[in-house]
Parts: C-alpha cells; sequence; structure tokens
C-alpha cells in the first residue's frame, strides 16, 4: 500500500498536540444513528443516566410484572440512574437490596424464573465478582440445563464500569472478558445515551439473561439527542461510526470516542483513513462486520481499557487472523490497559490514550 | 382444622416457653413502668423487651440505667445498660425438636395428631418405600456401572413425604438434589427418573446434566443443579415476584442441606428473605453430614434453625424422621407465609443413612453401628408403619406385594431407558440461547461435517438422528 503514504508518515511530527484535560477523550454524540432515524416521536437532549432513567420508566410504565432493584437503587441510586421511579412505580417495584452481590444476582434469578423481569443494578462493576458464580453458573445454565423447562431471560443486569479518572482498583474495572467466555450470556457496551437506552430496552426485552455494562465516565459526559419514544439498539450487532479504507479500529464503550478522535487526527495529520467500528455487542459478537471491514483495510487494531491478556481483544484478534487471513497487510495490533490492576495516580499512563493508539496506527501502517 | 389450631397453640406454647417465660413477667413489668414513667404506649418499640431467647435476661438487666432514656441508634432497638457483660453462646437455649411420633409410632400428645385419612397414609408409606426401592436399585445400577452417578435418600424419605404432602402443587420447589421424595409424592413417575438418568431421548433434561438432577415444569419443580445454595436466593426471589401477583395463594418452598447453610449464598438467601418479606419455606435437611464433614464442623450454634432469629425470621425444628411431625409444621409454615408474607426456617432433623453418593464411602468416616440405630429403630418408614400396624392399616403381603411391583417397575424401566436413544447431538448447541446464534450455528455446522467424516469415531448410534 501507499508507499508516498508511508514517507510522508515518517517525514511528519503531529502538528496537534491536544491539552491535557480531566478526560481522557472528548465525546462524539451519535449524529444519525438508526435508533433515531427510525423512531417518529422525537427527541430530546439526554445524558446518559437521564437516557437508561428513561428507559427504565418505560419499562415499569409497560410490563406491570417488572422489578428494579439493587444497592441504593431506591432513593434514585449513587449515579442517579434510577431517579423518581420509586415515587413513581412504588417501593415494592423499585427497592434497594441488602449490600450482597450474590445475593442481588440470585434474587434477580429468581425473580425471572417465574417470568417476572427483573432489572438488578450491580453498583460498580468491580464488585459483580461475588455473583460471579450465580451469573456463570447459574443464569447463564439455566435453561440450558433444564433442557428448556425453566429459563431466566427475563433478567437483565445493568453494570456501570470502566475507567473514570481517579476509580483506582475498584471504580475502574471494566470485567467484560470475563463474562465473554460464559456461553448463555449476551453482553453489551453502550457508547452513549441513545445506545444505552436501546440496548437497555433490548436487553430487557431479550429472552435471554443480559448484562449491559455501562461506562460511567459518559453518565454526565455523554449528551446528546435520544428518541423519547420506545425503540430497541439490535444486540449482536457492531456499528461503523466512520467509513474508512486504510486501517479499521475497533472499540467499544468510552475507548470508542478516543478511537474517533484518533482517526480524525491520523486523518488531518497523516491522511490516513480509519474506519471505526463500536462493537456494541461483546457476547455474541458481530462477526460479519468485523470480518468485511478488515477485509477492506487489511488492517486492524483493537483497544481496550480492559488488561491485554485474555482481554476480549484477543478473541477478536484470534478470529481476524483465522478469518480474514489473507487479507491482512500486517499483524492485528491490540491497544489496551496493562497487565496490571488499575491503578489510582497512574491512571494517565495506564489507559490506552489517543497518543497509544496514533502510535500504533503509524506502526501498522508502517509495517 | 381441629388439629391446626391444636398445633399452633402448641407451637405458641414451645415458643413462649423458649423464649419468654423465664423473663416475660419481669420484662412487661419494666415496660410497664417505663411507660407509665415515660408517658409512652406500651406498643412503643423503644420500650419492647431485648433479646428475646436470653436464658438470663433479667439478670442482665437488673442493673440497667432507667429505659426513660432509650437509645437512639439507626441500627438496632434497644435501652442502654451499665453492667458490661458478652452474651455468650451458651446461654441461648437450643431450639426444641417438634414430634409427633415416638420411635414406636407412638402418639403421646393426640393433639397433634394430624388425623389424616387412611388413603392420605397409605399413599405416604408407598411414595417413601417407593422412594426407598428406587433408590436401592438405582444404586445398584451405578455400581453395575450401568448409569453415571447416584444419589440416595435413605434416612430421609419422610422429610419430603411429609413436606410435599402439606404443600399445593402451585407451590414452587426449588431443591438441593436429596429431596427426590417431594418429585414422588407431586407425581414424577419411575420412567421419567430413569431415563433423566440414563440422558435418554426421553429425559425433560433433554440428557445435558448429570443423573438425579431433575426437574419438572408440569409439577412446578425447579430444575435441579449441582452448585450448592445458589437456589435459595433464588428461591427468595421467585417468592417476592409471586407475592406481587394479585391474590397470589402459592408459596415457596427451598431445600437445602446444612453443609450449604454454610455458603454464602445461604446468608444472602436469608437475609432478602428476611428484609424484603418472601413467602419462602426455607427448609433445611439437617442429616449430619456435608459428605464426610460433621455437623459438629460445619457451625458452632444450634443448627440451622437458631440462624434465623438473627435474621428476624420465624423459625421451626423438627423430627424429620417423623412424617406427620414435618407435616404438621409444613402445614403451619405454609399458612404463616402465605398469611404475613413473610419466610420461615424450617429444620428438618435426620441422618444420612446411605452414602454421599456413588462416588463416596462413608465408612471412611463415621461407623456402621452409628448409622444401624438410623437404619432401623429411627428409620422415618419403621415409625410410619409401626404407627399404621397400630391403626389396623397395615398389611404385611400388601407391603411385599408392592415392594416386588416397584422393584419389578424399576428393573423393567432400567432396561427400557438404558436401550433408548439419546437425544440427537445438535441438541447440544440448543437452549444456550433462546435463539442459535449464528457463531454458534457455525460450530453446529463444523461438527456436523467432521462427524460425516469421522463416523466411526463417535457413537452416534447411540442418538437419535
Amino acid at each position: 500500500m501507499r508507499k508516498s503514504l508511508w514517507t510522508l508518515i515518517n517525514t511528519l511530527k503531529p502538528r496537534t498536540t491536544v491539552q491535557w484535560s480531566r478526560n481522557h477523550f472528548t465525546y462524539y454524540p451519535d449524529k444519525s444513528p438508526q435508533e433515531v432515524r427510525s423512531n417518529v416521536n422525537g427527541t430530546e437532549k439526554m445524558n446518559m443516566v437521564q437516557a437508561i432513567n428513561n428507559a427504565m420508566d418505560l419499562v415499569l410504565a409497560q410490563d406491570k410484572t417488572a422489578l428494579l432493584f439493587g444497592e441504593d437503587v431506591g432513593f434514585g441510586g449513587v449515579f442517579r440512574c434510577s431517579v423518581n421511579l420509586r415515587d413513581k412505580y412504588g417501593k415494592d417495584r423499585v427497592f434497594n437490596t441488602p449490600l450482597c452481590e450474590q445475593g442481588i444476582a440470585g434474587f434477580a434469578i429468581g425473580v425471572a424464573s417465574v417470568g417476572s423481569t427483573a432489572i438488578a443494578e450491580i453498583q460498580f462493576a468491580d464488585y459483580i465478582f461475588p455473583a460471579f458464580d450465580q451469573i456463570v453458573n447459574e443464569a447463564a445454565k439455566y435453561r440450558y440445563r433444564s433442557g428448556g423447562m425453566f429459563d431466566c431471560g427475563s433478567l437483565t443486569f445493568r453494570v456501570p464500569c470502566g475507567a473514570v479518572g481517579h476509580g483506582a482498583l475498584y471504580h475502574s474495572q471494566s470485567p467484560e472478558a470475563y463474562f465473554a467466555h460464559t456461553p448463555g450470556l449476551k453482553v453489551v457496551v453502550p457508547r452513549g445515551p441513545v445506545k444505552a437506552k436501546g440496548l437497555l430496552l433490548a436487553c430487557i426485552r431479550d429472552p435471554n439473561p443480559c448484562i449491559v455494562f455501562e461506562p460511567k465516565t459518559l453518565y454526565r459526559a455523554a449528551v446528546e439527542e435520544v428518541p423519547t419514544g420506545d425503540y430497541i439498539s439490535e444486540l449482536g450487532k457492531a456499528d461503523v461510526l466512520r467509513k474508512g479504507k486504510d486501517v479499521t479500529l475497533i472499540a467499544w464503550g468510552t475507548q470508542v470516542h478516543v478511537l474517533l478522535e484518533v482517526a480524525e487526527i491520523a486523518k488531518k495529520e497523516f491522511k490516513i483513513d480509519c474506519e471505526v467500528i463500536d462493537l456494541v455487542s461483546i457476547l455474541p459478537w458481530d462477526r460479519d462486520t468485523v470480518f468485511n471491514s478488515a477485509k477492506k483495510t487489511g488492517r486492524v487494531i483493537i483497544s481496550h481499557e480492559a488488561p491485554l491478556t485474555q482481554g476480549f481483544g484477543a478473541e477478536l484478534a484470534a478470529s481476524i487472523q483465522e478469518k480474514c487471513f489473507l487479507h491482512l497487510e500486517a499483524p492485528v495490533k491490540r491497544i489496551c490497559g496493562w497487565d496490571t490492576p488499575f491503578p489510582h495516580v497512574f491512571e494517565p499512563f495506564y489507559l490506552p490514550d489517543k497518543y497509544r493508539c496514533l502510535t500504533a496506527i503509524k506502526d501498522i501502517v508502517n509495517y | 382444622m381441629k388439629s391446626r389450631s391444636c398445633l399452633e397453640l402448641h407451637f405458641r406454647a414451645v415458643a413462649e416457653s423458649f423464649y419468654f417465660v423465664k423473663y416475660y413477667c419481669f420484662q412487661f413489668s419494666r415496660k410497664l413502668e417505663c411507660a407509665f414513667r415515660t408517658g409512652r404506649s406500651l406498643r412503643d418499640k423503644h420500650i419492647s423487651p431485648l433479646i428475646p431467647g436470653m436464658r438470663n435476661g433479667h439478670h442482665r438487666h437488673s442493673s440497667t440505667t432507667p429505659a426513660d432514656d432509650p437509645s437512639q441508634f439507626p441500627g438496632a432497638k434497644a435501652p442502654f445498660v451499665s453492667d458490661l457483660k458478652l452474651i455468650l453462646e451458651s446461654e441461648y437455649d437450643a431450639i426444641p425438636i417438634y414430634r409427633v411420633m415416638d420411635s414406636d409410632g407412638y402418639i403421646a400428645d393426640k393433639t397433634q395428631d394430624p388425623n389424616l385419612s387412611k388413603e392420605v397414609v397409605q399413599k405416604m408409606f408407598n411414595d417413601m418405600v417407593l422412594l426407598n426401592t428406587m433408590d436401592k436399585m438405582l444404586y445398584e445400577s451405578q455400581r453395575q456401572g450401568r448409569i453415571s452417578f447416584y444419589m440416595t435418600n435413605f434416612g430421609e424419605e419422610a422429610s419430603h413425604i411429609g413436606s410435599a404432602a402439606a404443600l399445593e402443587m402451585r407451590d414452587l420447589i426449588f431443591g438441593q438434589y436429596r429431596e427426590v421424595g417431594v418429585l414422588v409424592w407431586r407425581g414424577f413417575r419411575i420412567d421419567q427418573f430413569i431415563d433423566q438418568c440414563y440422558g435418554n431421548c426421553d429425559d425433560l433434561g433433554r440428557g445435558k446434566q448429570m443423573p438425579v438432577h431433575y426437574g419438572s415444569k408440569e409439577l412446578n419443580f425447579v430444575t435441579i443443579s449441582s452448585p450448592l445454595s445458589t437456589q435459595m436466593p433464588q428461591a427468595a426471589g421467585a417468592a417476592y415476584a409471586m407475592k406481587l401477583r394479585p391474590n397470589n395463594d402459592a408459596c415457596v418452598v427451598c431445600y437445602f442441606g446444612e453443609g450449604a447453610a454454610s455458603e454464602g449464598d445461604a446468608h444472602a438467601a436469608f437475609n432478602f428473605a428476611a428484609t424484603l418479606e418472601c413467602p419462602v419455606i426455607m427448609f433445611c435437611r439437617n442429616n449430619g453430614f456435608a459428605i464426610s464433614t460433621p455437623s459438629y464442623e460445619q457451625y458452632k450454634g444450634d443448627g440451622i434453625a437458631a440462624r434465623a432469629h438473627g435474621y428476624g425470621m420465624a423459625t421451626i425444628r423438627v423430627d424429620g424422621t417423623d412424617v406427620f411431625a414435618v407435616y404438621n409444621a409444613m402445614k403451619l409454615a405454609r399458612e404463616y407465609v402465605l398469611r404475613e408474607n413473610k419466610p420461615v426456617v424450617f429444620e428438618a432433623m435426620a441422618y444420612r443413612v446411605g452414602h454421599h453418593s456413588t462416588s463416596d464411602d462413608s465408612t471412611a468416616y463415621r461407623s456402621a453401628d452409628e448409622t444401624e440405630v438410623w437404619n432401623s429403630k429411627e428409620h422415618p418408614l419403621s415409625k410410619l408403619k409401626s404407627y399404621m400396624v397400630r391403626k389396623g392399616w397395615f398389611n404385611e403381603n400388601d407391603e411385599k406385594e408392592f415392594v416386588k411391583e416397584v422393584r419389578k417397575k424399576v428393573l423393567k424401566q432400567n432396561n427400557i431407558s438404558e436401550k433408548k436413544l439419546k437425544p440427537n447431538w445438535k441438541e447440544m448447541f440448543e437452549g444456550v440461547y433462546y435463539e442459535i446464534p449464528p457463531h454458534l450455528m457455525e460450530q453446529m455446522k463444523e461438527l456436523e461435517l467432521h462427524i460425516k467424516n469421522h463416523a466411526d469415531q463417535y457413537p452416534t448410534k447411540s442418538f437419535e438422528a
């Protein structure tokens, strides 16, 4: 490819230096997503908290069996996602549980096993591990092991995740890869308000147990026009947010915005045309969209906040090399969190930020 | 109705003697005095008696500061005391074991006789015999290598049948794995049991789980899973959801062993059931062993029933080898949970007469002599049999005939189930999700092609086409 481009890249130094800011990303609102185009009820400016609240409000109004519970959910939640819902729907339907994640998960499975809708909140993804047994051994296997007699498909976990600037070890984790290894679950990560509402509604109605990992740093930072009516974002479907022909960039959650900025800089500074894919669904993931893009560009970079080793990027990279081997111009590259616990003061050095991603683009194009 | 109200009276008497008798009057006089001084109503919680169940409560309170200065801590409603004292575990009384029949099947207190009809008692006995006989034979089948695994129910037949008989079919059951009698009572058939153990094409679970992991949607019995105690918070959740249904008249019963009660999920379940007021009966089968671990290495307190108090739940402990005691107590517990929309902890004391499973030889950790007592004199079947003999309802020949008939049925079914084909191997990919997602479809096709090319390497002939 593009011999002229190589020399160009080697001579150019990036002219744009971005000032260090509180956030390691710049939010890119969805311009005209499918969800907005297909919705006729109009839109309203919402942040992600409001969009999630709006989704749960819709469900609680429509589905009389729907229950919303978790730690501190009653007064509105520590992130304010369930604000006003207890007043509106009563304390029988929107309530606090004791502080016990395995209990929340088990209780939710029980609610769902008798056909009621359970929306369970785990306060931080970092604290989902006590519920790992209930989610992996029970929820994920309920239908399978009973030959389809029993299921807990009407169950959805809402789980705030990801880096937040100062969350350190236990308020920053992105544990999606642990759950991606569990047949029977559906795992999704929204990148903003429109997606958060659409995915949450889709998960609640999907006949399988689902986990929505919500990047908490986006709760208030992400604001965009969100349809006020009912709609769903398809599960298992990735979004191509930016078309390009040189390099495919794949991420989910907050990292999508890092890559969108990186793609812009790469275009402006180096004339490299990046295609940016939001994977959206971790399990099951959209193989067609990923493979088609990889075959087109021949170069793929996957980026996630979670540690590199056995992160979900490994699954993507392995699948891409298997299915797109003859199309690849360079090895698939992963730009991820380091294989350390998520640190406090070192967070700026830990995250796979735009500079690391930009360097990776240069490397992969020069390969 | 008569027996029920008598029973309730009995429980009240037991509870009162246990909790209050020693210092109830004292507490009440204190309350009166306090109410008088502060001008508060007697119902004011700040001046209610404390720590029910404390044996020496009145001594502890003899030097308290005047209770007109009640504590304001949000975490507990309790008065102050000025004498420094640890509350020792030895100060708590053990919860008594409710029984109706003695070892000889004799009912001392006639008010406790549930006066069940001959037909019901006969069904109880027959179901226990059926369970016992089927267990013996399937245990042998495993020893012969015909099924891969088995767990018997020896010694616990009465707690299964007695509890199941006191429930309605609409009540939802969550079990551990040693509650097969509940399924027998509800009408799960011998062929269904054995088909499950063989995992053949007629297994309701489609051959996906190990033997004895039964389940039946029709009989409202949630499919068993191996991880211990996971069903407990689930039962609480199911009960909560059912409670919110208009005119709910069904409860949830969750069975678990005393070993499983050590899991974190048991704690979660107790606390959730209590705080969220779930109509669930937490039925503990305390049979003295968790595989090789005796109950004295499992916990230090007064069994499982005593934990209820710490969680703020009603509790009851019964003789699990006495089918009538279990029956009466379950009737009462069911009535209570549905009336109050609150949980009950129910502890049925028994002895695990059989090995833990076919993978266990219990003589490695306990003596045969010890087991023998529970296999004969204290066995649930022998007690009920003695009762029936006294009533003139027992016929030696009928029983022999029945056992023979069950043996014949099980033997025949063993041969039939063994010969049945297993489900189509493609079912391995079904039920992971409601739908088969594309990646699983792809894997299924990959395996299909592989099997086609290596047909002789796989037991396809034993599986449905």
